[in-house]
């Protein structure tokens, strides 16, 4: 992976993300608004119906966040400032990526080899560790959480086909 | 006599090894990047389910201080705040460490949190039985009342613009609101979905938040962590104690400010930040501020303890947390089978009481801890980031996992971290989104209530003076920024003023 030198170039600036930001929860409140009118809003035999709360909950979301997209689109002096740097936004995704693909190995293999493999390859591809200083670390940090939630605490913990292969 | 009763609940040895877990686990917290207070014991509560809720209480409380204590440790020697209460404490405290005075600065800051969380506790115990048996008169109008107050005091008294408050704290009503009613049976924006059923934990949330979106914020800033190293022993101690008593009347107003924003739901953060404005402002040395004065951690540490332990005192008695750690404590006590709130008082005199006493005995403990292993926290902060952020997202996804046994919950969490990252860096506070997931249901039955007693009319809010005031002062806090604005526009000097003394 080839990082950029130049950390000045902007992925977004603050505007931008704010106007989007206020959109997201604009579009959110109208889902709750309307799913609120499906369940009903009024007022029923037996009182407030079940949408009568989430419906004003929506409304005040909307309202609220309309007034900070308006005054982000009308403000004559907007914050034009980065809001993230690529070099920065290079480095938060090598973390994030890597801990979506843990999330999913979590699903596939269990959480403690997902655990293994994650913290090795962490370890391996951003702090550039020797082999023999990530081994001790990949394995024994999975391990004692074996031990502290499946035998100490008796907490299960989503297991794979290796762990059901070992009996557990 | 109660208080000695709840002595009596902490004769039971088990109960002080929790205490002695608690507290170290919580120190740990506080210095690892992404884990705090908050997260922290969101991770560590499904391990107590089994435990009786006395035991589990204190063990989590424990682990409430230890993560107050913790954050000075990061501030002074590594200029990074561990949490986001002890960023005050990086002023002065980081520059004493630099000229190579760390193990003052830290006994200083301990010292000054213990006594901090002392006077809030004093208060506790004092206020918190009153506060109970007034609340016992409390309906459903009363309550709601309140927890309107709460949220309103958010908008008023928060540093963040008023709408982008609102809305973060509607997202966290609009997520509570989520699964099943439980008055009509009826399945509110679950769209089908199985597992939206369930509705969303406020612990993942606060995981996710919390964690994960610290995570990605660490990241950004990159992994360099270059430390100043501590050496505490007898001599720095005694030596600093002798100086301490000078700033007495630091303390006390660290203290006072601290148990104010604590109990209404100002929270540790701004508190410590108005304490350190408020000494600067006071203090003969106060043109000297920043450059090292131990006055300067004096203030801050007083005030964010102060806080912290003061926001049990609204969750205890009313049920309404003051900060987000609280929330999650209160969580525990639902899942455990408590009701927080006046009653509480009443029918669980053993629990209430052997938490007050507990956190006596914590604090004492906490200073002990911190005192005496400050170099062997400081060596944890050593190991890399690319060791310690694996580790930790590992540990925040286990924990995501145990809440309910869900691998989509993992999932969830990791969502709730990306928000947690943005609303971070747009300056959504989190806080009021935490405090509305967690209240969500307690205030919307509340409210019904309120509405079914007086067949829909809104009057009600204003039926008896109690409650009318309570009210009024809500809404009064809701439009403060514009209210602030007028008083601004009308008398000048005056408003200026008060925005001065604000910061």
């Amino acid at each position: 992976m080839k990082q950029r030198k130049s950390d000045e170039d902007a992925v977004t600036t603050h505007h931008t993300m704010e106007i989007a930001v206020a959109l997201m929860f604009a579009a959110l409140a109208v889902v709750v608004m309307i799913d609120s009118n499906r369940v009903g809003n009024g007022w029923a035999s037996d009182g407030p119906e079940a949408g009568y709360f989430p419906f004003y909950v929506g409304l005040i979301m909307f309202i609220s966040s309309a007034a900070i997209l308006i005054a982000n689109l009308v403000s004559r002096t907007p914050n034009r400032s980065t809001f993230v740097e690529r070099g920065q936004f290079v480095l938060v995704m090598k973390v994030l990526i890597p801990t979506i693909v843990f999330v999913g190995l979590i699903w596939l293999i269990g959480i403690y080899f997902a655990a293994a493999i994650f913290i090795a390859f962490f370890m391996y591809w951003l702090g550039k560790y020797p082999i023999q200083k990530i081994l001790p670390v990949a394995i024994l940090i999975p391990l004692a959480l074996f031990v502290m939630f499946e035998i100490w605490f008796l907490v299960p913990l989503p297991k794979g086909p290796v762990e059901a292969m070992l009996g557990y | 006599m109660n208080l000695m009763h709840g002595f009596g609940v902490l004769a039971d040895p088990m109960n002080i090894v929790y205490m002695f877990v608690g507290i170290t686990l919580g120190v740990l917290i506080g210095v690892l990047p992404g884990l705090g207070g908050a997260n922290g014991v969101a991770i560590l509560l499904p391990l107590t389910f089994s435990m009786s809720p006395t035991s589990a209480i204190i063990m989590l409380s424990c682990i409430y201080w230890g993560a107050l204590f913790g954050g000075a440790i990061t501030s002074v020697l590594f200029n990074i705040p561990g949490e986001p209460w002890s960023v005050a404490t990086t002023f002065d405290g980081h520059p004493m460490a630099q000229q190579g005075r760390a193990g003052e600065a830290l006994t200083a800051a301990f010292t000054s949190s213990f006594l901090g969380a002392f006077v809030a506790i004093v208060l506790i115990t004092f206020l918190a039985p009153v506060i109970a048996r007034f609340a016992l008169q409390f309906g459903p109008a009363e309550f709601f009342a309140v927890q309107l107050l709460t949220f309103c005091s958010f908008v008023g008294m928060g540093k963040e613009q008023p709408f982008k408050v609102l809305t973060a704290m509607m997202l966290g009503f609009a997520l509570a609101a989520v699964g099943l009613d439980s008055v009509t049976g009826q399945l509110r924006m679950t769209f089908g979905s199985m597992e939206l059923l369930r509705g969303f934990d406020f612990l993942i949330a606060v995981i996710g938040l919390f964690g994960i979106g610290e995570i990605l914020l660490t990241m950004e800033e990159g992994l360099a962590f270059k430390g100043k190293s501590a050496k505490i022993n007898a001599a720095v101690v005694l030596q600093t104690w002798k100086q301490l008593p000078k700033y007495w009347a630091t303390a006390i107003r660290g203290s006072i400010v601290g148990c104010w924003m604590g109990i209404t739901p100002g929270g540790a953060t701004p508190a410590s930040f108005m304490s350190y404005g408020l000494a600067k402002r006071f203090s003969r040395n106060g043109h000297k501020f920043g450059t090292g004065e131990m006055e300067g951690v004096v203030a801050p540490e007083t005030a964010a303890h102060a806080a912290g332990t003061s926001a049990l005192l609204p969750m205890l008695t009313l049920g309404i947390p003051g900060s987000p750690t609280a929330a999650v404590l209160l969580g525990g006590l639902l899942i455990w089978g408590l009701q927080p709130g006046p009653l509480l008082f009443i029918e669980q005199k053993e629990f209430v009481w052997g938490l007050i006493a507990s956190m006596y005995l914590g604090n004492v403990v906490g200073l002990i801890v911190v005192l005496t292993t400050v170099p062997l926290f400081a060596s944890i902060l050593r190991i890399p980031f690319s060791i310690i952020a694996p580790v930790i997202i590992v540990i925040c996804a286990v924990g995501a996992y145990t809440v309910h046994n869900a691998f989509l919950d993992i999932a969830v969490m990791l969502v709730f971290g990306v928000l947690g990252y943005i609303f971070k860096k747009l300056s959504y506070p989190l806080a009021p989104l935490v405090l509305a997931l967690v209240l969500g249901d307690m205030a919307e039955s509340s409210f019904r209530q309120a509405m079914l007693l007086s067949q829909g009319d809104l009057s009600i809010f204003w039926s008896n003076p109690l409650v009318g005031t309570i009210v009024t002062l809500a809404l009064a806090m809701l439009f403060w920024p514009v209210i602030s604005l007028a008083i601004g526009r009308l008398w000048p000097r005056s408003g200026s003023k008060a925005a001065v003394s604000l910061k």
